[in-house]
């Protein structure tokens, strides 16, 4: 206790409380206080009022994201409705970014930038494509080790994935595997502390109901490759988006894939979602109708399969309305399961075995894509380009021993068979090579090389124009394509110093002679066509010479079936045909279906009365391989014409293997019991 | 003969009640004081209501039914105060003192662990923050060991000892370790010594002293590999210079925390505000409420905030010179400068011109022991308010100041 009179600051008891000295020190901590209040209201007022405008602006940055919504893509439909490739929803596994080290994001975005640069230089100076960095940490690594381990794909993936979608979307969940078993999905989503981030969306994806076949046709879908990214075809499409890249999916893309929508998601700090709102709407795609009949093409499908059974290698077949051109049935052997095809492949070994060379390439569309000597199957076209130059008429004879000499060399039927003295459907009926070999030699010297504008007219030698990508021209040789061909060997030897090897692709230096028209008037030598432009031709002839470009696109129609557009495809031009010399075709066709026509065993059992057969054997000779058989067929029925054209490489004879698919696919069109056996004819 | 500072009433107030209050209740109180008080609590409510509704699921009102518990609480206590003649606490200085000390160093003994600092104490109902009481605690005794030691207030060894009363529990805090409340606690203390009467001298050796110990354990001592600061608490108090740099945590919050109160601008977003509702500025309820403030109600809030706490100040500064003795011009002082501090520090801190401590924001900050203690100190404040004003009608007179 201290005494009153002690007190320097106090006056005795009773006085006020507050001595000078004390007040001007309360003065000075209330300067003190209103200088610090001062302080912060200016900050204040510089925070909120002179710059909160850009502060509003990194508030709103900071809580909304836009992420885009997958359109679920268009159906895919046969000529009756029936879906050939639908959508599925599936399990995709996600990874949320925020759970990566911000090394993750800095090293995806510097990739972006370098692989945008890296687009940006022309094509010829780009190089190689910039690497895709390492993960950020060895303990990320660890991570996608583990994860890739359970979801069986590598962890060099999980990376590549992880990159590539950060450096397009940061803030997007990472889409790390689509369509993951329920069985995986349970197993991580349990262990959260071992797979930090994990969790899963839904996507759609393709699935092939029905198992129609037509899987080169259809084609697939996949992830946009970075130099598609802003193409014209793809216009539209983010990083990461799902196109069709083969087949019908890439055909008609740009009405298959509608168009992703936008979500405008609000989130708090840790990224969960606060609140969405629909930025864009999601356009689902539109479904294809196509002209495809499920029936046919799997029945297609089960006969080329069959004939594969045997000595048959490969092949393909094609089913055309040839009143139009609608692709009925289109189908390549080996062929393989689509879905599949859209699973991930853990390796490029795999891969390889599934649908490389070694499987026999099964990705490949032979039927548009394959070059072939057509064989006895271009006879019809020999025939009305000879017809037509007038070396022949219908009923000029022909004496045909079994081979013809011309020059030095000697050209024969199949096994030298003769056939006496032939006319033109004599010559059909059994094929006679020699009558054929006539009519090449005859027409060589004729000005305008007529065999080869005829081919050329019918769709030879030249796209046909079907809605698919992938479709080889072919070849019809003559005079000026030879001279081309010795022009690319001789500078490619000159530009490599070397003669050309003797599986030079390009010539063998010599002229052009009458024998190679010789064998273009069988199909043979250097010509090369696909079975499609076959089918083709043999539609001009059923139709009487209107050139149809072949197409699988029908209509476009909403999800709900209304037609949105119908798709027409012209034919590509007329081609006048004398009525006479094609009618006199057209009978040598029929009757090589009966009697003792080279397919006539096929077709013993076959309603010639209602559904009047017109067909063709072809055997192309591809040495050092064995004989590829052919078969081209139509049938003129006023209600559903059909033409069929089928190929089996290695197959044999025509009637061997490629008559009886044909049939089988005749026989399916026309709900006939005909057996379609193999016949045993022994002739080109 | 007794004390000066203690009226002989001191014991029975009610007896000299100012004219106009009647009844036991009849203790004068400063509205204005009161105005401000109840004031911060409801926009600490209101904010606390908006900014957490969504930070626990389920329970969108657990923040606000809690700090409204406590309010109600610190309301009973603060009336509890001010009844009480505050300069009986005079009396119990030692155990005031001991208690602190006490409590400080039990924290150590029990105390829960939270992010790497044990600070609190868990009780049944809420976690016991004991360096929140001890403010309070050391205002009470620090001042009354001052007023038995103001004879020599000019002796350096008074300035000394009493220095040493006051850091010797910051020191104790800091070892928690808890940075901000070490701060309060010398922020009270050099508040008391200014208000006793300290020469400026001292005041001058003690910036130096206090400069030289900074230079020591921010330079010198770090680099001899003997650490004083724990890195987050460097990185605290550095990060607000270079608030761009937002790779740290601290400069993620001071980063966020001026983009909440700057997106507020003029007028707030009201409930659009997500900086503080969805979380970007963790800590919106405690240390970064007045960053809620700022977003939800704008400049027009802000300031309306600053206004209030403004008033208590002030209101802190008129009861210190209204006090009828030096014990509770020393306590009343001493609540100044512990309010002063914590809000001029937490308010910096979340407008990026101060760096992060850790410090509460007296009144509004969600939290029991903080808000109570708060309340005590406005119970004492009106404590000395009514003496004072008793003494002073009892006397027939009015302070010149007032």
């Amino acid at each position: 206790m201290m005494e009153a009179g002690d007190s320097s600051l106090l006056r005795p008891s009773g006085g006020p409380p507050v001595a000078p000295q004390m007040a001007r020190r309360v003065a000075i901590l209330g300067a003190v206080a209103l200088a610090l209040f001062a302080v912060i209201f200016l900050r204040l007022w510089f925070l909120q009022v002179l710059t909160g405008d850009q502060s509003r602006r990194e508030a709103l940055d900071n809580r909304v994201r836009s992420l885009p919504v997958a359109a679920p893509r268009g159906s895919i439909l046969d000529r009756n409705g029936t879906p050939i490739v639908e959508n599925r929803v599936a399990t995709v596994l996600t990874l949320d970014p925020k759970q990566l080290p911000a090394k993750s994001r800095e090293d995806a975005n510097a990739w972006g930038q370098a692989v945008t640069a890296w687009l940006e230089k022309p094509r010829k100076e780009r190089g190689a494509a910039p690497k895709v960095p390492p993960p950020a940490t060895p303990e990320v690594a660890e991570r996608y080790r583990r994860l890739a381990s359970v979801l069986g794909i590598t962890a060099a993936s999980v990376n590549e994935r992880v990159v590539r979608q950060l450096a397009q979307l940061p803030y997007a969940n990472i889409r790390v595997k689509v369509d993951v078993p329920s069985s995986v999905r349970n197993y991580l989503l349990e262990r959260q502390s071992e797979f930090p981030g994990v969790s899963v969306d839904q996507a759609y994806i393709r699935r092939y109901p029905g198992g129609v076949g037509a899987a080169q046709a259809v084609g697939a879908v996949g992830e946009v490759s970075p130099d598609q990214v802003g193409s014209d075809e793809f216009r539209g499409v983010l990083s990461g988006g799902v196109v069709g890249q083969e087949g019908i999916e890439r055909a008609y893309d740009r009405y298959l894939r509608g168009a992703d929508g936008t979500r405008s998601v609000t989130v708090d700090a840790a990224g969960r979602l606060k609140g969405q709102r629909v930025a864009r709407e999601v356009r689902p795609g539109n479904s294809l109708r196509t002209t495809i009949d499920a029936g046919l093409q799997k029945r297609g499908e089960q006969a080329l399969a069959g004939a594969l059974g045997g000595a048959g290698t490969a092949g393909a077949f094609v089913a055309l309305d040839p009143r139009d051109g609608k692709v009925l049935a289109i189908g390549s052997a080996p062929t393989f399961d689509p879905a599949e095809r859209a699973k991930p492949i853990a390796t490029q070994a795999e891969y390889e075995r599934r649908f490389g060379e070694a499987a026999g390439a099964p990705l490949f569309n032979r039927a548009i894509g394959g070059s072939y000597p057509v064989g006895s199957v271009f006879k019809p076209v020999t025939a009305l380009a000879a017809l037509d130059a007038g070396l022949a008429t219908p009923d000029t004879p022909v004496s045909d021993p079994g081979f013809l000499k011309v020059g030095e060399q000697t050209f024969t039927n199949a096994g030298r068979q003769p056939n006496g003295t032939v006319s033109l459907r004599r010559a059909l009926q059994v094929s006679s090579d020699v009558y054929f070999y006539v009519l090449g030699r005859d027409a060589n010297p004729v000005e305008g090389q007529v065999i080869q504008s005829w081919a050329r007219k019918l769709g030879f030698d030249r796209a046909t124009g079907i809605d698919l990508p992938g479709e080889a021209p072919g070849t019809i040789p003559d005079r000026a394509w030879r001279a081309r061909q010795n022009q690319r060997q001789i500078d490619w030897e000159k530009k490599n110093g070397k003669s050309c090897p003797p599986d030079c692709l390009y010539s063998d230096k010599r002229p052009w002679s009458v024998g190679d028209n010789i064998q273009l008037s069988v199909g043979q030598g250097d010509v090369q066509a696909s079975p499609l432009q076959v089918a083709v031709a043999y539609s001009a002839l059923a139709n009487g010479g209107s050139v149809v470009r072949p197409h699988l696109g029908a209509a476009v129609e909403t999800v709900t079936g209304r037609q949105v557009e119908s798709i027409e495809a012209p034919p590509s031009r007329k081609v006048k045909m004398d009525a006479t010399a094609r009618q006199a075709i057209l009978d040598g066709l029929h009757l090589s279906t009966v009697d003792d026509g080279t397919s006539a065993d096929v077709f013993s059992d076959w309603d010639q009365d209602r559904f009047k057969l017109y067909g063709k054997t072809g055997t192309a000779e591809r040495p050092p391989r064995p004989d590829q058989s052919w078969y081209a067929a139509f049938v003129n029925d006023p209600a559903r014409p059909i033409v069929v054209v089928a190929t089996v490489e290695d197959g044999g004879f025509g009637a061997e293997s490629a008559a009886p698919v044909a049939c089988s696919m005749l026989a399916k069109w026309y709900r006939q019991d005909a057996s379609c056996a193999p016949g045993g004819s022994r002739t080109r | 003969m007794s004390t000066p500072v203690l009226s002989p009433g001191a014991g029975a107030p009610r007896r000299e009640g100012t004219a106009g209050r009647v009844g036991s209740l009849a203790l004068p109180f400063d509205p204005l004081l009161a105005v401000a008080v109840v004031g911060l609590a409801v926009v600490s409510l209101v904010a606390i209501a908006g900014s957490t509704a969504e930070d626990i699921p389920g329970s969108p009102d657990y923040f606000f039914t809690r700090q409204l518990i406590y309010f109600l609480a610190g309301g009973l206590v603060a009336l509890l105060f001010w009844r009480i003649d505050y300069s009986r606490l005079r009396e119990i200085k030692v155990l005031c003192y001991g208690l602190m000390i006490a409590l400080i160093l039990l924290v150590f003994a029990l105390g829960s662990v939270s992010r790497g600092s044990r600070r609190a104490i868990d009780l049944p109902f809420f976690s016991f923050q004991a360096s929140e009481l001890g403010k309070i605690l050391l205002i009470v005794s620090l001042s009354a060991f001052a007023v038995d030691m103001t004879r020599r207030a000019a002796d350096r060894r008074v300035t000394a000892r009493l220095l040493l009363l006051g850091l010797a529990p910051a020191a104790l805090v800091m070892l928690q370790p808890d940075l901000g409340s070490a701060l309060v606690y010398v922020a009270i203390t050099l508040t008391i010594l200014m208000i006793v009467g300290v020469p400026w001298q001292h005041f001058a050796a003690l910036g130096a002293l206090a400069a030289v110990a900074v230079a020591l354990s921010l330079l010198v001592l770090p680099a001899a590999g003997v650490n004083v600061l724990h890195d987050y608490q460097k990185e605290r108090l550095t990060s607000f210079l270079n608030p761009s740099d937002v790779t740290g945590t601290e400069g993620y919050q001071q980063n966020q925390s001026r983009i909440a109160i700057g997106s507020g601008e003029k007028t707030g977003r009201g409930d659009q505000a997500t900086q503080t509702r969805y979380d970007f500025l963790p800590e919106h309820h405690t240390d970064f409420i007045f960053a809620v403030v700022g977003e939800r109600w704008g400049f027009a809030g802000a300031a309306l905030v600053l206004s209030l706490y403004a008033l208590l100040i002030w209101r802190g500064l008129r009861i210190l010179t209204l006090s009828k003795n030096l014990y509770g011009a020393l306590v009343a002082g001493g609540i100044v400068g512990m309010f002063l501090f914590q809000v001029v520090v937490n308010t910096g801190m979340t407008v990026g011109i101060m760096p992060i401590t850790g410090i509460t924001l007296p009144l509004m900050s969600y939290g029991g022991s903080s808000l109570i203690a708060s309340m005590i100190a406005v119970g004492l404040l009106q404590s000395i308010y009514a003496r004072g004003r008793q003494a002073a009608a009892g006397k027939g007179r009015v302070s010149p100041l007032q």
